[in-house]
């Protein structure tokens, strides 16, 4: 079959934006459900987490400066780093590791 | 409260760690699609309507593959449904007075990285806020995939892999800080963690798609959490 590039973005972008937008169209009102409440608390801490674990150890070039990555972001954000700052450190010891293994 | 204009301006600075993570992780989807030979203005165009990355990155696949237009509508929608899960906790953190219609604009730009942002903000999330951190995150995808698409060698392999941790540093910095002020987060992060890990390990688990791996995890654990630990409900007139 063959295939429009275009058509091909146009569909991905409809079925993506629908996905996104139906929960926050619907959802109008705050939640009063304690559960469901308590639910969508954590939905954000389990996502982010399980997104993180164990994928960041292979989002370098080596695993030896992802893990040190990981440490140093783990390490900034324990005391007390803003974001960008825990994010560059991060960024800049798997750099200089790399520069060292490599 | 903050100001429209001031609230805006924090959002740009926030968002400013997601310009650089994006910009490293468009720049491999660019060079990806042109190594599938998808033409450069479609890639571009993909980047700037989707604005989603494992969605994407599997699109390319199929489209170079030939996959038709349902298969491929049926793909994104697996991999993309944890969005779904994300905008209904996004849609409780949004302050009450903003007019309705920012919910069309805000849902474009809900992905991983800009919600992972909004809903660590403190207080009720203003959408001027959330079009501050659009305003740096989209950029640095649109610009990531045209650079990557345009030329396979702008940025050196060294640089791009140290951006590659960038996302993952940011969302540590996200979870970290609320996990050591309250033990009961520390421990879901954890257990959340643990099992992710024992997902991409275990025989059968492993075979199951990250979208998926995303979906029922958070739905699982989130609802033990819930169960468990029930949040208090907020005192009137909290703000």
């Amino acid at each position: 079959m063959q295939i429009n590039p275009y058509i091909c973005v146009a569909v991905m972008a409809a079925v993506t934006y629908l996905i996104r937008a139906l929960p926050l169209l619907l959802l109008k009102s705050k939640i009063k459900n304690r559960f469901f409440k308590s639910f969508l608390y954590y939905v954000p801490f389990v996502t982010l987490s399980v997104m993180v674990f164990p994928s960041v150890l292979s989002s370098t070039g080596s695993f030896i400066s992802a893990l040190i990555g990981f440490a140093a972001a783990v390490v900034a954000s324990l005391l007390k780093g803003s974001l960008p700052i825990v994010s560059l450190i991060s960024v800049a010891s798997v750099f200089l590791t790399e520069l060292f293994i490599r | 409260m903050l100001s429209t204009a001031n609230s805006y301006k924090r959002g740009v600075r926030d968002g400013i760690p997601v310009f650089f993570g994006y910009l490293a992780v468009s720049f491999s989807f660019g060079i990806l699609a042109r190594s599938l030979n998808i033409p450069s203005v479609a890639a571009i165009i993909m980047s700037a309507a989707n604005f989603t990355s494992a969605g994407q990155f599997a699109a390319v696949g199929g489209i170079a593959a030939g996959v038709g237009y349902f298969e491929l509508a049926l793909t994104q929608l697996i991999i993309n449904l944890r969005y779904c899960l994300m905008s209904s906790a996004l849609s409780q953190k949004i302050s009450d007075k903003a007019p309705f219609f920012h919910r069309f604009f805000m849902a474009f730009g809900n992905t991983d990285e800009v919600f992972a942002i909004a809903v660590s903000y403190e207080g009720e999330l203003l959408p001027s806020y959330f079009y501050g951190i659009m305003t740096s995150a989209l950029p640095g995808w649109v610009l990531g995939t045209a650079l990557g698409v345009i030329s396979g060698e702008v940025l050196p392999e060294r640089v791009l892999s140290a951006l590659g941790i960038a996302l993952y540093a940011m969302f540590i910095a996200i979870i970290i800080p609320p996990a050591k002020k309250s033990k009961i987060v520390a421990l879901i992060v954890a257990i959340s963690m643990v099992a992710s890990y024992l997902f991409s390990k275990l025989p059968v688990l492993k075979s199951i798609s990250s979208g998926f791996k995303i979906i029922i995890l958070t739905v699982i654990i989130s609802a033990v959490a819930a169960a468990l630990f029930p949040v208090e409900t907020e005192k009137k007139n909290a703000n």
